[in-house]
């Protein structure tokens, strides 16, 4: 034993010599490199002082970057959503400014400044760094330009400059959609492309403007100027031109989401319409909105406060990021899967007796209408949204292939339509359950979640979207916000985006569609139909179907009192529809927050929007 | 009987700094000297700005903490990390890359919810660490097949770092496992043939793996003339900003080129042209020296460290610490193309700070944690 010790210390004493060789010749390296270093220095600092110290005397040249403009945004009729206006502002640079204060308090005696225009600059200048100029004031009138002109020498610091600065003509309109920019901070700074950005203030902050912000973007150019001994700019030496960003087209049609927006009225809410065949989002509202001109060149602490305690929540982009129960608008989804997979007949019949309930529970699920439907098939379940018919319908199918068949339509997962920030929703599962809660599947959950309830949640986006999947027979085209990239200089196309098509459900017995078709559209025009409110003076056929999801679950048998409940309690109301029903063009899907019955508050918005695209609003024209 | 190893290390004369906290006295002291010189400068630079001077004292403390933290753990236990650790990074470059897409320009960030994180920062200790791992396990000088192993445990991470890209980080990680296979012993001809095919793949990754705006930086990078308002720009500016310093210096807070905003990213990658613009030959020779003195320290600490792997480990952060300095010096002075790297501990900025210091944490604890060794 101590001999194999004494064997492997004298390789190690050998590793040990060759190691500390290696470190001298490293060592030696590093001073010869230190030493070429030093030299260097020598060169610079002792031969070549004179000559760099008479360059440095007369050293005048600086480098100015020049931003490059922002794209601009249309909507896919050329009507302009985002733009870039010129104004005159009033820039501080706080390391050129003397005394703060003092320049402060004197500014206000010559120009008229808000206490929210000074809490704006205030914070500004609390996140910038101390040589960026920010604004005061923007958009100066003239006779505010010439006041400060004619007192300008009294504020080293101060200057009024010609600057474009991001300005959305619509205001609230499509706010959500095509976002906003802002003033670029700390944190995107260091993500950002220094050079491409050089001069640039502004970056992208939500919406297509954060999304599409490389494009839209562009790339600064530069300036050599030459300076006096103050550094005022003399001539200009040298250019490089900067590029300015593309425009970007969104397959918004502004029109047809003015009509949802007007359609949504004061409630809170989203409705989403999707052209079925190329995937288009024509319209994609979340009411209430808010104007993102605030934004542009930083808010006031009042106004933020304001919008983020509204309880209303008018910075959220419901269309994307709310993630509601879906309701009785999944019963087509689940009806479809159950029909695919034989659980029952289209003609065969379940009894409804108001209630379901299953062997060894006591539980009792409740059918929305309590005295029961009676005998209920396929079609008149759909029309009369029965619970119990699908109660039974989920159970035997299960919850496994109730989430196979429904992940296909693109439940429980972003749809990457290209504004950011979209949610997924949560399409419940065993493996979904094991993950986020860490227990496994009831027999029971798997009842609930048939009627849309429970834990599924999906957003309004995402249920536009499965229906055009429906509308479409099983085809998943995008869904896609950019229609195509133009050069800003020559207008040319860039590119034009193809929207991703793709064959996502194929069913055994293709006929099925037809059958959900069928009871979708009964929904609507049938005489019992939960959607039969807005079928009046229609001369084209709707497929749709009403959803009215709980916001939170009452007791088994405590009594239904909408009167009593505070609105927030109330239920949220959906629809979700295509037309025409015999040739899809169109999917709308609306969500409306404590609306309560789905039939009657979500159905006649979705109408509205329908109608205005049957007129041709977002329609034929724009199509290939 | 039991002896201790390194007898320079005899019991009266190790302080209460090394045997309760394993820190070496030496290396602290040069490291805070450094830290102190680097505030002087970046005040200057920054125009007297007291809040980046603040930021950067935030900083230095946090990686001072990261220092103290890892010099605490001994080097068995890192090297029984080392695999995970490796491992871990690896993916965690993988992720970068995968949910980076979206992201414009670099994608180098990670969001862990809590803080952000840099896996390729993290790759910079767990390259060597993994080296030093690997080679202390095997006869020593590495076998053929130990040294291709190697290269290739150096040349993915490495390769990810590039397709962020982070060409000044690639260049760190790569050297300093580079550093590890060499003073374990790398033969002169598989060195030469190494670096051959290294070379050779190149062509693979400009053809197959890189982006066109990629491939744009990166000749950027070799020939800033292409750039002659961005890069070429900063080297003329910096030139004239070292050579007007002259022997003596224009005086703290008198530079003149500084001062004037002529220099562009004065107070980051090219803080080094302040310092020679105001402190002159006669101080640069001094910071210099100080950089000698901590890069000696680091030598002598690995000559001495008890096992193969603390060898290696010491060896190499030392030497990429060197790599650091010379690069950015050799940038500023116009000797080497613009590689964005900071000068260690007066540069502005965090990142790269928190990991160097961390590397000084590794170096101290193989000074300090030592075993007694049976005969």
């Amino acid at each position: 034993m101590a001999g194999d010790h004494h064997n492997q210390l004298r390789d190690r004493t050998q590793e040990k010599r060759q190691f500390t060789r290696r470190t001298f010749m490293a060592g030696a390296g590093v001073l010869v490199l230190m030493g070429l270093l030093g030299g260097r220095m020598g060169q610079l600092q002792v031969a070549g002082h004179q000559r760099y110290a008479t360059l440095s005397q007369a050293n005048r040249v600086k480098l100015v970057p020049l931003p490059p403009n922002r794209g601009l945004i249309y909507d896919r009729n050329g009507i302009v959503l985002a733009e870039n206006r010129p104004n005159f502002q009033l820039l501080l640079t706080p390391e050129q400014v003397p005394d703060m204060d003092v320049t402060l308090a004197g500014l206000g005696e010559i120009l008229d400044i808000s206490d929210a225009e000074m809490d704006r600059f205030q914070g500004l200048r609390a996140r910038s760094r101390h040589f960026e100029a920010l604004p005061l004031k923007v958009r100066l009138t003239d006779r505010e330009v010439a006041a400060f002109a004619a007192n300008r020498h009294r504020f080293p610091g101060v200057e009024v400059e010609a600057r474009l600065s991001r300005h959305y003509p619509h205001g609230p309109h499509a706010a959500h959609a095509i976002g906003y920019v802002g003033r670029i901070n700390e944190r995107e700074l260091r993500r950002v492309d220094r050079r491409r950005y050089g001069g640039s203030s502004h970056i992208g902050k939500t919406g297509t403007e954060l999304q599409f912000e490389e494009r839209l973007h562009g790339h600064a150019g530069l300036e050599q100027v030459e300076t006096n001994a103050l550094g005022r700019v003399i001539q200009p030496l040298g250019r490089r031109a900067p590029e300015p960003g593309d425009d970007m087209v969104l397959t918004l049609d502004s029109r047809l989401q003015r009509v949802a927006e007007v359609a949504m009225g004061d409630e809170s809410g989203s409705i989403v319409a999707m052209d079925v065949r190329t995937g288009d989002i024509l319209a994609l509202a979340s009411m209430p909105s808010f104007d993102p001109n605030i934004f542009v060149n930083g808010v006031d602490r009042a106004t933020y406060a304001a919008l983020q305690e509204d309880p209303e929540r008018p910075l959220f982009n419901r269309a994307v990021r709310g993630q509601y129960p879906p309701g009785s608008t999944i019963k087509p989804f689940i009806g479809l899967a159950g029909l695919e997979h034989g659980i029952f007949d289209p003609d065969e019949t379940v009894f409804c007796p108001g209630h379901f309930s299953i062997d060894n529970v006591s539980h009792r699920w409740r059918c929305w209408r309590r005295r029961g439907h009676g005998n209920m098939d396929f079609l008149d379940a759909m029309i009369q949204s029965c619970d119990v018919y699908y109660y039974k319908l989920g159970y035997e199918l299960g919850i496994d292939r109730m989430a196979a068949f429904l992940e296909r339509f693109g439940f429980g997962r972003a749809p990457g339509v290209g504004i950011p920030g979209e949610r997924s929703g949560i399409l419940p599962s065993r493996d979904w359950k094991r993950q986020a809660r860490g227990e496994g599947w009831f027999h029971g959950e798997t009842i609930i979640t048939s009627i849309g309830q429970g834990y599924f949640l999906s957003t309004p986006l995402q249920l536009a979207h499965a229906t055009a999947i429906i509308a479409n027979r099983g085809v998943s085209v995008g869904p896609r916000v950019l229609r195509a990239v133009h050069d800003a200089t020559n207008g040319e196309t860039l590119a034009t985006e193809e929207a991703q098509r793709k064959r996502v459900v194929e069913l055994d017995d293709e006929s099925l569609w037809d059958v959900v078709f069928k009871s979708m559209e009964e929904s609507v025009h049938g005489d019992r139909g939960t959607g039969r409110s807005i079928r009046s003076d229609l001369d084209y056929r709707i497929a749709g179907k009403t959803g009215t999801s709980q916001v939170f679950s009452l007791g088994q048998d405590e009594e239904y009192d909408e009167e009593e409940l505070q609105r927030r309690f109330r239920d949220h109301a959906l629809f979700t529809a295509f037309a025409p029903a015999d040739n899809p063009r169109i999917a709308v899907a609306a969500l409306v927050e404590h609306g309560g019955s789905g039939g009657a508050v979500a159905a006649p918005k979705v109408r509205q929007v329908l109608d205005a695209y049957m007129q041709g609003i977002g329609g034929e024209t724009n199509h290939g | 009987m039991a002896e201790l190893a390194d007898r320079a290390t005899s019991s009266r004369h190790i302080s209460v700094l090394q045997r309760v906290l394993h820190l070496d006295v030496q290396l602290v002291t040069a490291l805070l000297l450094l830290s102190c010189a680097g505030l002087a400068v970046l005040y200057s630079a920054t125009n007297q700005s007291v809040d980046a001077v603040q930021n950067q004292i935030i900083r230095m403390s946090v990686a001072f903490t990261a220092m103290v933290v890892m010099a605490q753990i001994p080097p068995d236990t890192l090297r029984r990390w080392t695999p995970w650790v490796f491992l871990g990074g690896l993916i965690m470059l993988v992720l970068v890359l995968l949910v980076g897409t979206v992201g414009q320009g670099a994608q180098r960030w990670l969001d862990l919810g809590l803080f952000r994180f840099q896996p390729a920062e993290l790759m910079k200790l767990a390259i060597p660490m993994a080296v030093a791992w690997y080679l202390s396990m095997r006869p020593l000088p590495p076998s053929l097949f130990s040294v291709l192993l190697t290269t290739v445990a150096i040349a993915v991470p490495t390769g990810l770092i590039i397709l962020q890209p982070d060409l000044g980080t690639a260049l760190l990680v790569s050297a300093s496992g580079f550093f590890a296979l060499f003073l374990a012993g790398l033969r002169w001809r598989v060195m030469v043939t190494v670096m051959l095919a290294i070379v050779a793949m190149v062509p693979v990754f400009w053809l197959f793996l890189m982006r066109e705006y990629q491939k744009q930086r990166v000749l950027t990078l070799f020939d800033p003339e292409r750039d002659p308002l961005g890069s070429g720009y900063h080297i003329i500016q910096s030139t004239i900003a070292i050579g007007s310093g002259g022997v003596f210096g224009k005086g703290w807070l008198n530079g003149t080129q500084s001062q004037l905003d002529f220099l562009p990213e004065r107070h980051t990658d090219f803080i080094f042209a302040v310092f020679a613009e105001e402190f002159g030959l006669i101080g640069v020779l001094q910071l210099l020296a100080l950089y000698l003195f901590i890069i000696g320290r680091g030598l002598y600490i690995a000559v001495n460290a008890q096992d193969t792997y603390g060898r290696l480990l010491a060896g190499s952060l030392t030497l990429t610490f060197f790599v650091y300095v010379f690069v950015n010096v050799g940038m500023v002075s116009g000797l080497m193309p613009v590689v964005g790297l900071p000068l260690p501990l007066v540069s502005y900025g965090g990142t790269s700070m928190v990991t160097l210091m961390a590397a000084f944490g590794i170096l101290m604890s193989i000074r300090t944690h030592r075993k007694l060794w049976a005969s």
